[in-house]
């Protein structure tokens, strides 16, 4: 795999990749895959009837990380991938995702991924994502990705979804679906400054006894951005789910924050938070009286509160 | 070493009223020495150090910092040269640990001292530095971790408002046994504790009483006690049932 500067700079950054990674990877740049491997536990193979690949981790494989990075450095170009991960029966692993996209021209970059996670049952799956997005052209950088996710009885599956910079406008669409004693917890991590547009909705099924359900948001809107997140829990049996949405905002920015709750059984118990409201006074007095500057104690506290 | 000269505060009230808070004090404290602020609530202890960390800004008076006149200067700016205040009511952040704060006040501070200053005020370090200093601590554990940024500062002023509220009796003893041996024995630095509690006070070299803006009574914490036990001992019962009675005799 032969990469240019901005390319090893972004996988660096989306999923903290140096060189060629040890174990199973799937590295897609401007639209195609430059470099694949499995490994005994784990398998990636291609889609025939469209663009992507099928991971699946065999049943009982434990303790494996596996990278998955997209990255778009040509301008102009509007990357659509299906990805499918299948995770085997008491299977154990961590999949790194991640997007980054560099564009200095005037024409919008895309990528619109199209993820499916099926947990088997009792499987467990940590999966991070983080979006960024660089350059100084008009262009946007635009990313949209849809997940479904199933998780079979006794599995869980930790979701960490992170976009820090740089994308312009993205709506992120994700369905869950939770077996009995199934376990799913959902992180947004979201910042958007200039005029950045930036949508979340998650519709979160929690459908077998015992299944638990948390969508924990946190998210900064800067300057003219605008942000929209819709989290809803739909309990369908005797269940809990958690619904937090906490958001820092900031200059001419606007924020719309719909928790959303709907009980399909009466022994289902569901909760939200949400909050909206800018930086306290006295945190930025409390910090300058540490020897910060006031612009050293406003980026000291979103970054602590996005962390 | 920090000298009030005349300073006075005007704050406005809902009915569009004046009131002044702070009424001509003048005052110099001096290096090396440890300062007990005392006096009934409302009295304008905290919005005192307020006006010397730079929070509020005096209606007239000017306020030097080793001859230095820092009146017009930013709390940043006063931070930087050399001055601390220990909240009276820490703010809490969601996201910034334990560590991340006094790694602010004391940048570059080696995980020895780190562990060090928080055994300090009486928190084990295990099970603090990585904790969010967020909704999820007591008031108690707030002023603790108030006290272990202002330790790790070394200021040369270094102000701490009710450094004792809600903290328990074993850890008061502590904090006093660490402020007499870091600050009362170091001839550079200026200590001054807003504080009722009487273990506190007699530590001090000197101790003020204020009262409605305004200094009321200076001496040794011999000659001050006194005077004001029986009122603090009265305040106190009356806002906390008595509980409070116990702690400072
Ligand atoms: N920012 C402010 N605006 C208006 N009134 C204030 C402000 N800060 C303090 N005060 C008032 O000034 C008086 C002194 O308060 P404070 O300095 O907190 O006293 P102490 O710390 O001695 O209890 C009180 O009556 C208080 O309500
Ligand atoms: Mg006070």
């Amino acid at each position: 795999m032969k990469l240019d500067e901005i390319q090893s700079n972004l996988l660096k950054t989306i999923a903290d990749l140096e060189g060629t990674p040890e174990g199973a990877v799937n590295i897609r740049i401007d639209g195609s895959p430059v470099l694949r491997h499995s490994s005994p536990g784990i398998e990636i193979t291609p889609k025939t009837d469209k663009p992507g690949f099928d991971l699946t981790v065999a049943p009982g494989s434990r303790g494996e990380t596996v990278h998955v990075p997209v990255i778009l450095t040509k301008a102009g170009l509007k990357d659509l991938v299906y990805n499918s991960f299948i995770i085997g029966e008491n299977a154990d692993v961590t999949i790194i995702a991640g997007c980054g996209i560099h564009n200095s021209s005037h024409m919008n970059s895309q990528h619109d991924g199209i993820h499916e996670f099926i947990l088997h049952p009792n499987s467990k799956l940590r999966y991070v994502e983080k979006h960024y997005g660089e350059g100084r052209g008009k262009g946007k950088k635009i990313l949209n990705p849809t997940t479904m996710v199933h998780v079979a009885e006794g599995a869980s599956i930790e979701m960490e979804m992170v976009q820090i910079a740089g994308v312009d406008d993205t709506v992120r669409n994700t369905t869950v679906h939770i077996g009995s004693k199934g376990h799913v917890k959902m992180i947004e991590r979201l910042l958007t400054h200039g005029s950045q547009h930036a949508e979340s909705n998650v519709e979160m099924y929690i459908d077998g006894v015992s299944g638990s359900g948390q969508v924990l948001s946190r998210s900064v809107a800067k300057e003219n951005s605008e942000q929209i997140f819709r989290a809803a829990l739909i309990g369908r049996s005797d269940c809990t789910g958690h619904v937090e949405c906490d958001s820092i905002i900031m200059g001419d920015s606007k924020i719309k924050s719909i928790p959303q709750l709907v009980a399909e059984d009466a022994r289902a118990v569901l909760t939200h938070e949400a909050a909206i409201g800018k930086i306290a006074g006295e945190q930025l007095i409390k910090l300058m009286s540490l020897g910060l500057t006031e612009q050293q104690a406003v980026d000291t506290i979103i970054e602590g509160f996005l962390r | 070493m920090l000298k009030l000269n005349d300073i006075s505060m005007v704050v406005g009230n809902d009915q569009g009223e004046n009131r002044e808070i702070i009424r001509g004090i003048n005052f110099e404290f001096e290096a090396g020495k440890v300062y007990g602020i005392t006096g009934p609530n409302g009295g304008g202890k905290t919005s005192l150090a307020k006006l010397i960390m730079g929070i509020y800004m005096p209606s007239q008076g000017r306020i030097y910092l080793q001859d230095k006149d820092i009146t017009p200067l930013s709390i940043s700016e006063r931070a930087q040269l050399g001055i601390i205040y220990a909240f009276q009511q820490p703010p809490r952040f969601k996201g910034l640990t334990v560590k991340d704060l006094i790694n602010i006040a004391r940048p570059g501070i080696d995980n020895l001292h780190l562990r060090m200053t928080l055994r300090d005020v009486g928190l084990c370090p295990e099970d603090y530095l990585d904790r969010d200093v967020g909704p999820g601590l007591s008031g108690g554990e707030m002023k603790r971790i108030e006290m272990a940024q202002t330790l790790a500062r070394e200021a040369v002023v270094s102000i701490m408002d009710e450094p004792e509220a809600g903290v328990d009796l074993w850890t008061i003893q502590k904090l006093i046994a660490v402020i007499v041996g870091r600050y009362k024995k170091n001839p550079r630095l200026t200590t001054i504790i807003i504080t009722h509690n009487e273990n506190m006070l007699h530590i001090c070299d000197e101790v003020l009483v204020m009262e409605s803006g305004m200094l009321v009574h200076r001496g040794t914490p011999e000659e001050i006690w006194p005077h004001i036990k029986d009122e603090i001992e009265c305040k106190m019962k009356e806002q906390c049932s008595g509980d409070v009675a116990y702690e400072i005799r």
